[in-house]
């Protein structure tokens, strides 16, 4: 499993109901059965549709944009967005959504402000292209790209607050500084969001 | 491969002292299903198909004619979705049809004669119930898995509802959980059809050495239209004359579709029988597992039992479109109900679930097949 991904696994607590929104080969899923959880993916593409299928895991081929409508309020413990925020066309529908869905998510997204995109753009004066990022411009899935501020400037609107941040270098390491002050070196970062104005 | 030469099996079920109590408070005191397996049981690996309206016991293999294969052959052999290197697989004909099971065809112990109109109305339910005996019969406590699509579909799905101990994973492909007014206004016609056929005879027609034979070709040839898109016919017979280049310009069969449809209604004749499709048709109508009132404790015992649910569409099917699968998906996902749901590309309407549509054979085999399954 992705290094990320096990960073992820260690924040969902033991027993708890998740969907995974994104879920893709759907390896957070099948490796969180180890902890007594029961999993739901959505994932739409349909080769790593298929592969969660073979894992095992209960998997909905759903339109993270449009489709979340079908799970109920509340009816989950832990909702993951991991690797998705970024290619959602409606981020702010779909985060205001994980919000509805569970009283707590975890959300996984790269920094578009990491200091190697910062230095590609200054340097070579083109959309950077990294191990996070790793699509040229005009056939990335990752169309909606933020930095930490901006990310977290979208989890206040949406009526969520973070209560854990944990920043990521380039192999998913977590930084031994872990200041927004390192929103230069960071290439990724997980958040734990709970909803404003309920007890961590 | 195909599973070569294969026998149907026929065994009583249900007797004066044992009669089959069905779910309008009837019994039949004799029934008799034709069934055929493919594999052998080793205990944990049997999969039960469920037939759509109008289909048999046959599912796989041949009985003796290489070319005439049982109607679900591509997807049941060994190496295929259903495998019978693996798996011990079961098809039976339905209660209320008419190649070889009890069915409205039947003879009435009561009266020595056929039931014809007396026979009971039926729904999905009772048609699980004898399929359940037929498992008990043959020594299954559990299934591996029950599958079945469109009326199949619905079997998979109340089996799993009624009995979910009994049933590991349950395959629902092309299904509905209640038919939209414009499915039943399609039955509605076909049966109209039927019963406004002269030789209909108030439905006591067994004696009169006749049959419905017109108002049966009509109605399957309109249902036939609802299992095909109309992409799906442009594509097979577009504008295109039967016997020439040039249109005739009269009232007789001139297109190649009306040829095709005048064909599916004959030879639906020869293997069909109008009550039989009268019953099967009103169990679908009446089919809504999810509004009767014992749904919220069976969705509940669902969930504990952890039954593993799959549930397909296509996206050219508009029969049962994907809003129908939709509803069983969400029912059984608030319920916490494992389900794995999937629009599958089929440019072949409703009948897909018929066809070797890769990707949906693929999802079949990795559903089955999958790690941590049973």
């Amino acid at each position: 499993m992705r290094p990320d991904l096990q960073i992820v696994a260690d924040l969902v607590p033991a027993g708890a109901r998740v969907l995974d929104l994104g879920c893709g080969n759907g390896d957070l899923l099948e490796h969180l059965t180890a902890k007594a959880c029961r999993g739901t993916g959505v994932e739409i593409d349909g080769t790593a549709f298929l592969a969660s299928v073979t894992r095992g895991v209960a998997v909905l081929s759903l339109d993270i944009d449009t489709d979340t409508d079908a799970f109920a309020d509340d009816s989950y413990d832990v909702v993951v967005l991991s690797h998705t925020l970024q290619a959602t066309r409606r981020p702010r529908h779909v985060m205001a959504e994980i919000g509805r869905i569970a009283p707590r998510s975890i959300v996984s997204v790269p920094n578009f402000a990491y200091w190697r995109h910062r230095s590609e753009l200054l340097l070579s004066g083109r959309m950077p292209v990294s191990a996070e990022l790793p699509y040229p411009w005009y056939q990335t899935p990752n169309i909606h790209l933020s930095t930490l501020p901006d990310t977290e400037a979208l989890v206040d609107e949406v009526g969520l607050r973070v209560e854990r941040r944990l920043l990521l270098d380039e192999r998913h390491g977590l930084l031994r500084n872990q200041s927004l002050a390192s929103n230069l070196r960071a290439a990724r970062a997980v958040y734990v969001l709970g909803r404003r104005g309920s007890p961590a | 491969m195909s599973v070569g030469h294969v026998e149907t099996q026929r065994v009583v079920l249900a007797t004066p002292d044992d009669p089959l109590v069905l779910t309008s408070g009837r019994s039949l005191t004799e029934v008799e299903v034709a069934f055929e397996t493919y594999g052998e049981h080793t205990g944990d690996n049997a999969v039960f198909v469920c037939h759509a309206l109008t289909g048999d016991a046959h599912a796989a293999g041949h009985h003796g004619d290489e070319a005439r294969r049982g109607w679900w052959d591509n997807i049941i052999g060994p190496g295929r979705p259903l495998d019978t290197d693996r798996f011990f697989v079961v098809c039976a004909n339905l209660l209320g049809g008419c190649q070889g099971t009890t069915g409205p065809s039947s003879i009435d112990p009561a009266t020595s004669e056929p039931y014809a109109m007396d026979f009971p109305l039926l729904s999905v339910s009772d048609l699980v119930t004898t399929h359940r005996r037929l498992t008990a019969h043959l020594g299954i406590e559990r299934l591996h898995a029950v599958v079945g699509g469109s009326l199949g579909g619905m079997q998979a799905l109340s089996w799993a509802l009624e009995a979910p101990d009994e049933v590991d994973s349950a395959v629902v492909v092309a299904a509905s959980s209640r038919l939209s007014a414009q499915n039943i206004a399609f039955s509605a016609v076909a049966r109209e059809a039927i019963m406004r056929d002269p030789d209909f005879a108030d439905g006591h027609y067994y004696a009169t050495g006749r049959s419905p034979q017109v108002g049966l070709a009509v109605a399957r040839m309109m249902a036939h239209i609802t299992y095909l898109s109309e992409a799906a016919m442009t594509a097979k017979f577009g504008r295109r004359f039967q016997d020439s280049d040039t249109p005739r310009f009269g009232f007789g069969v001139d297109f190649q579709v009306e040829s095709y449809l005048r064909h599916q209604g004959e030879s639906f004749l020869s293997r069909f029988d109008a009550l039989s499709y009268l019953y099967l048709s009103r169990a679908l109508d009446y089919y809504d597992p999810f509004y009767e009132p014992d749904a919220p404790a069976q969705l509940h015992a669902l969930a504990d039992a952890g039954t593993r649910m799959l549930v397909l569409s296509f996206d050219s099917d508009w029969r049962f479109d994907t809003s129908h699968s939709l509803r069983i998906v969400q029912t059984l996902e608030h319920a916490g109900v494992p389900v794995t749901f999937r629009e599958v590309a089929s440019p072949t309407g409703h009948d897909s679930f018929l066809l070797p549509v890769p990707e949906y054979h693929a999802i079949v085999a990795a559903f089955l097949g999958a790690r941590g399954a049973s």
